[in-house]
C-alpha cells in the first residue's frame, strides 16, 4: 500500500484544487439532498456545451448506465457533497434522471425482501 | 431508456479491524469503493473539535460495494465509519436501510458494543456475525449472545468474512430475520384491527 517516498505531496496536504471551487462556492444543493444510493442516469438529451464545468461532464460520462451517488463520488474522486451539487445542476438542466432509493425500513415490503433473499441465494 | 432500478442498502458495522471491508469485498460484484464526505466544523459540533479549533473540516471515508440482485433491484453494502465521532454519518447511512450486520471479533468483543447500542436505540434490525479469525479462540454463539446481552430474537452466527458463501449466508440470515420481524408486525397489526 503506502510506501515512504511514493508521493511527492504528503498525504495530509489535501487536494490541489479546493473541492468547492468547482461548485462556485456552494456547499449544498438548492433542492432536496441526494441520497448516497439514489440512482442517477444521464438523460437521453444532447449534452449542453455551455455552462457546465469539466466535473459535470465527468458525472454525465459515469451516469451513462444507472449509478449511485456514492459510486459517482468514488469514481470521480470527489467528496459526496460536491457530487450532490453537480447533480443538482444537471437535474435542473434536464441532463440526468434521479431515482430515490427504496426505504425498506419505513415501508415493510415483503415482496422486495423475498426478492433480495432469492437474489442473494442465486449469486 | 430502461427503467432505473431501485436501490436498497445493508450496513456492515463493527469495531476497527473486525472485517467490515473484507465482508463487503467478498460478496460485492465490484471492488470495494471508497467515498469521502468532507465535514465542516458546523456539522460536526463544538465538542468534537474542542482543543483543535483550528481544524475546521474533516473527512469521513466509507467503503461500499454493490450486488445486482435482479433487473430492478440493486443492493449496496456500506461499511460504517468506525470512529464514534461520526455518528451523524451513521444516521444518514441507516436511514431507509434494510438492516445491519454487526461483525464481532471475539478477541475484542467490546468493540461492537457501540454498534449494537446504536441499532437497538434506533430500532434498526440487526444480526451479529462472529468473524472467526485464524488463531482466535472459538466461542459458541450462545456465549457471544450472553456476553453481548442480546435479545433472544437477535440471530447470532459464526462466519468467515473472507469467504463469499459465508458472507452471502450472513446477508441472507439478516434479510430473513427482517422479513420475519415485518411479518410478525403485520400479524400484530391485523390482530389489533380485528
Amino acid at each position: 500500500m503506502y510506501q515512504t517516498g511514493q508521493h511527492a505531496v504528503p498525504d495530509g496536504a489535501g487536494p490541489l484544487v479546493r473541492p468547492y471551487a468547482m461548485t462556485h462556492g456552494r456547499t449544498r444543493p438548492s433542492s432536496d439532498n441526494f441520497d448516497l444510493i439514489a440512482l442517477v442516469v444521464a438523460a437521453d438529451v444532447p449534452t449542453p456545451t455551455v455552462g457546465l464545468e469539466p466535473e459535470h461532464h465527468v458525472v454525465l460520462r459515469l451516469a451513462q448506465q444507472p449509478i449511485s451517488v456514492a459510486e459517482i463520488a468514488a469514481h470521480a474522486d470527489l467528496p459526496v457533497g460536491v457530487v450532490r451539487i453537480l447533480l443538482d445542476d444537471l437535474r435542473a438542466g434536464g441532463c440526468v434522471q434521479v431515482k430515490a432509493p427504496m426505504s425498506v425500513a419505513k415501508m415493510p415490503n415483503t415482496r422486495v425482501l423475498r426478492a433480495v433473499i432469492n437474489g442473494l441465494r442465486a449469486l | 431508456m430502461d427503467e432505473i432500478p431501485y436501490a436498497i442498502k445493508i450496513l456492515i458495522a463493527g469495531g476497527f479491524g473486525a472485517g467490515k471491508t473484507t465482508m463487503v469485498g467478498s460478496v460485492s460484484e465490484i471492488e470495494p469503493l471508497r467515498t469521502e464526505e468532507v465535514i465542516t466544523a458546523e456539522s460536526v459540533g463544538i465538542d468534537d473539535l474542542a482543543g483543535v479549533e483550528e481544524k475546521t473540516t474533516t473527512t469521513v471515508a466509507m467503503d461500499f460495494g454493490r450486488i445486482t440482485l435482479n433487473d430492478g433491484l440493486v443492493l449496496y453494502l456500506f461499511g460504517t465509519p468506525g470512529q464514534d465521532r461520526f455518528w451523524f454519518m451513521w444516521d444518514e447511512l441507516s436511514l431507509g436501510a434494510v438492516g445491519a450486520v454487526v461483525l464481532a471479533d471475539t478477541r475484542r468483543l467490546a468493540d461492537c458494543f457501540p454498534s449494537i447500542d446504536y441499532f437497538e436505540q434506533r430500532g434498526t434490525p440487526f444480526i451479529v456475525a462472529v468473524n472467526c479469525f485464524d488463531g482466535a479462540k472459538q466461542y459458541r454463539t450462545e456465549d457471544v449472545r450472553i456476553a453481548l446481552d442480546l435479545d433472544d430474537h437477535v440471530p447470532v452466527l459464526l462466519c468467515d468474512a473472507r469467504k463469499r458463501e459465508s458472507s452471502k449466508s450472513v446477508l441472507i440470515t439478516l434479510v430473513e430475520y427482517v422479513l420475519q420481524r415485518f411479518s410478525g408486525e403485520l400479524e400484530n397489526t391485523s390482530e389489533v384491527m380485528a
